[in-house]
């Protein structure tokens, strides 16, 4: 496969990921603030994880829900915004459409083509639960799409690599904001605003339901250990890193010589695996979570190298 | 809306006889159009306009706002091309396919065309499209044209003539491919009662040409080079390689090592042995053609003198569809196969020579004058439909340098109904059909007809407000159109309309 291709499925299915995530944090923050009458506190930390607070502020004068969506949604000004995902999904979908399949193609123009339509903003504004679950929706079609219309060669092992790195970095983002933002005052440890936060943080990255099959209460150490440790939860850092190792290794093929991008991720793995929550806490969750993160990118980087260079 | 109110205002059109009744090749397609509910042709026209932007199938338009891609404007009406007709032009393409072919060959290595004086030396040596860096050099299998695509045009007493030769990587076969799609969706019914050829085949038959371009490899690599997905024909290059099943790739994919072509892959290089280019010749290679171009790839053209690797076109097949080159090509087809053109040419006069350009000149608001250089319906002048200030300024223009003018007399370009506002208006259209030459020559029984949009236009390029139309040749065997089979479906259905009512 092309370099250059392989490259740009990796990110047509990263901005696909990040479309996503960013529907998902917005759409439980519009629940939670159901929950906490006259307060607009609650979008702070969507603004900080989607990473760019200040340019928030450079476009906007405050925080209202208006503003938020806008700017988290169909502001090409904001890279990050579900718009600017969808179109730089598409731009990289159309480098490469003779590569991923017609219907994959179909699906990603579609749905950019709706999101140009002129009635967007006031369906958005009107509606938002349903909009953003069609944004969710459009995602996990994609990836079923792939699933069964491309073949499991090098090009879907790419996108595979793009979603969960994109995944991996998100569900840790939302960790570390949630918990800078709502640990530091212990007097509302266990109170009812408390447990509420608590679960929107694991609604907003699809982990309740799973959550309560494992652990009976929302406390700042469960929740911390489902996201960063749990094996078979598909949005945890560990089933993402070793989806990535898998990912990776069909990539390199079986009679490839270790690359150093094979080394970091099975390294960053068998890390994940043998570490407890407790070994996290007493090294500070914040700093491994900021450590977790560099190490990403550090691996994003080795994976340029050794494939896409 | 029904296509008996419609008026052929004299001109010759491809479905319609003079007095507005159907030509038998249409009959089918009539009855099913004027059978239709009221507004439902419409509904049909708006739901293949959708089908094209959802599918992407757009091109690009240079200048405009970032992915703000236009479709080409499609008319749901088909233009049918009868068995006879489409003989007829076969035969006349495959044979000017040939001979092009033999003179590209010759005036590169022994000029044999231009020692016996044929065609006076001068012309073909000042073309811009003429490659000194292609001397001395047979291609592959010895073919320099494999892809073409030939303009033609019908005139009002239902003449086809060729109009221009496209040497250089035609573009639009694969809107060919999509338009097909499309009316088999629109006019299911249609198709399976009249024998429309299909032209599903072209991909596979490209792939087998270009693979057999690569004499002595087996599993030879083929990739088309795109200039990029910002030129105006992505598209194209993006379909056409997914539908071969071959890479698609841009000058940074390729490098070139020991005279071998090389493509960057995530497993490290891998040799390509043919390339289907889209790039022109002066973009290919920064060593040899323009050093400014980053499209290319440095060393290509080492790397096909070697040997190593074909290029398809050959470079250098420019010069056969240079325009006052074009006005020779009856002369370059009895001299080469011994046989008189099967499709003519439009009389062409060469302004390069003193007693043609004092001819053109005194009937400029008679005659179609087009730069030789250009394409694309830029740098022409349509004399009658000129202002005297338009004609003297071209007059200018081709004064300066002849060399780069030919004319024409105005031809009254064949029509076929399309919808207008609601009703049925005539437009005026030419037909690009699509040669393919490998082991063989292939002709896809079809062809890009393209449409003049604005009313009374003649102009018909997708850059100057140009839509298209599917092209339907009808199968020799089964005429369908006043076959028994047909005319029992048709009174069939109008039996359960009866029923209906």
């Amino acid at each position: 496969m092309l370099s250059r291709v392989a490259d740009s499925i990796y990110w047509l299915s990263r901005y696909i990921e990040r479309a996503e995530n960013v529907a998902r944090s917005i759409d439980v923050n519009l629940q939670l603030q159901l929950d906490l009458p006259g307060e607009e506190r609650p979008w702070e930390p969507v603004v900080q994880a989607a990473g760019n607070a200040e340019e928030f502020f450079r476009a906007y004068s405050r925080i209202s829900l208006e503003n938020v969506l806008t700017f988290l949604t169909l502001d090409r000004s904001n890279p990050s915004s579900i718009l600017s995902c969808i179109a730089a999904a598409r731009e990289n979908a159309r480098c490469i459409r003779e590569i991923i399949s017609s219907e994959l193609w179909m699906h990603i123009n579609r749905f950019h083509l709706e999101l140009s339509n002129p009635d967007i903003p006031a369906r958005m504004l009107d509606n938002p639960h349903e909009f953003y679950t069609e944004v969710k929706e459009f995602s996990q079609l994609a990836v079923g799409i792939m699933q069964g219309t491309m073949s499991h060669d090098i090009g879907w092992n790419f996108a595979r690599l793009g979603r969960l790195t994109e995944r991996a970095d998100q569900t840790s983002r939302i960790l570390d904001v949630k918990y800078f933002i709502l640990l530091p005052d212990p007097a509302m440890v266990g109170m009812v605003l408390d447990i509420v936060q608590w679960t929107a943080l694991l609604k907003s990255v699809s982990a309740f339901e799973m959550f309560r099959k494992r652990y009976s209460g929302a406390t700042p150490r469960n929740v911390s250990e489902f996201l960063l440790l749990d094996r078979d939860f598909p949005r945890s850092l560990r089933y993402c890193v070793s989806e990535m190792e898998a990912g990776l290794k069909e990539i390199a093929g079986a009679d490839s010589p270790c690359v150093t991008s094979l080394r970091k991720v099975g390294r960053l793995k068998a890390e994940l695996e043998f570490t407890t929550i407790e070994e996290i806490i007493a090294a500070g969750l914040h700093e491994s979570i900021e450590s977790f993160q560099s190490r990403l990118a550090d691996l994003t980087a080795a994976v340029r190298k050794d494939f896409l260079a | 809306m029904r296509l008996d109110k419609y008026n052929t205002e004299g001109f010759y059109d491809e479905l319609c006889l003079p007095d507005g009744a159907s030509r038998p090749a249409a009959k089918t397609l009539f009855a099913r159009i004027n059978e239709l509910p009221e507004g439902e042709l419409l509904r049909r026209q708006k739901a293949a306009e959708a089908a094209f932007l959802a599918d992407g199938i757009t091109f690009a338009v240079y200048g405009s706002e970032q992915g703000k891609d236009k479709i080409i404007p499609f008319d749901v009406i088909p233009r049918i091309v009868s068995a006879a007709d489409w003989a007829h032009l076969e035969a006349g393409l495959r044979q000017r396919t040939a001979a092009l072919n033999c003179f590209l060959n010759d005036i590169y290595n022994d000029r044999r065309i231009l020692r016996d004086k044929v065609i006076p030396e001068s012309l073909i040596l000042s073309c811009p499209a003429y490659r000194p860096q292609c001397e001395r050099f047979t291609p592959p299998r010895g073919i320099w044209a494999h892809i073409t695509g030939t303009d033609l045009v019908r005139d009002s007493d239902g003449t086809f003539y060729v109009l221009e030769d496209n040497m250089r990587c035609p573009s639009g076969v694969s809107y060919v491919l999509q338009n097909r799609q499309i009316l088999k969706r629109t006019f299911p019914q249609v198709f399976s009662h009249c024998a429309i050829r299909p032209v599903d085949e072209y991909c596979t038959r490209l792939r087998a040409a270009l693979e057999y371009l690569a004499e002595g490899v087996d599993n030879p690599r083929v990739a088309v080079l795109t200039p990029g997905v910002f030129n105006s024909a992505y598209y194209e290059h993006s379909y056409l390689s997914q539908q071969m099943g071959v890479e698609l790739v841009s000058g940074t994919d390729l490098v070139v090592r020991d005279r071998k072509v090389y493509a960057r892959t995530t497993r490290g290089l891998t040799q390509i042995h043919v390339i289907y280019r889209r790039i022109d010749d002066d973009f290919l290679d920064p060593q040899v053609f323009r050093p400014d171009s980053t499209l290319g790839v440095p060393g290509l053209m080492d790397a096909y003198k070697a040997g190593n690797v074909v290029l398809a076109n050959a470079p250098g097949c420019g010069v056969a569809d240079d325009k006052a080159v074009y006005a020779y090509v009856p002369q370059i087809i009895r001299y080469y196969l011994g046989e008189e053109a099967i499709i003519p040419n439009v009389p062409t006069f060469v302004c390069e020579d003193p007693r043609q350009m004092k001819h053109v000149l005194a009937r400029l608001d008679r005659m179609v004058v087009k730069a030789t250089s250009e394409s694309g319906g830029y740098g022409m002048l349509v004399g009658p439909h000129a202002s005297e200030a338009e004609r003297t300024a071209f007059k200018e223009k081709i004064l300066a340098n002849p060399r780069n003018y030919i004319a024409q007399p105005m031809i009254a370009l064949s029509r076929v109904p399309c919808i207008v506002d609601g009703g049925f208006e005539g437009r005026h259209v030419d037909l690009r059909p699509y040669i393919v030459q490998g082991e063989s020559i292939f002709v896809l029984p079809g062809g890009l007809t393209r449409v003049a949009l604005r009313k009374g236009s003649v102009v018909v390029n997708s850059s100057q407000g140009g839509g298209c139309k599917d092209t339907w040749v009808l199968a020799a065997n089964e005429h369908a159109p006043e076959h028994g089979q047909a005319r029992q479906w048709i009174e069939q259905q109008q039996q359960q309309q009866q029923q209906q009512q």
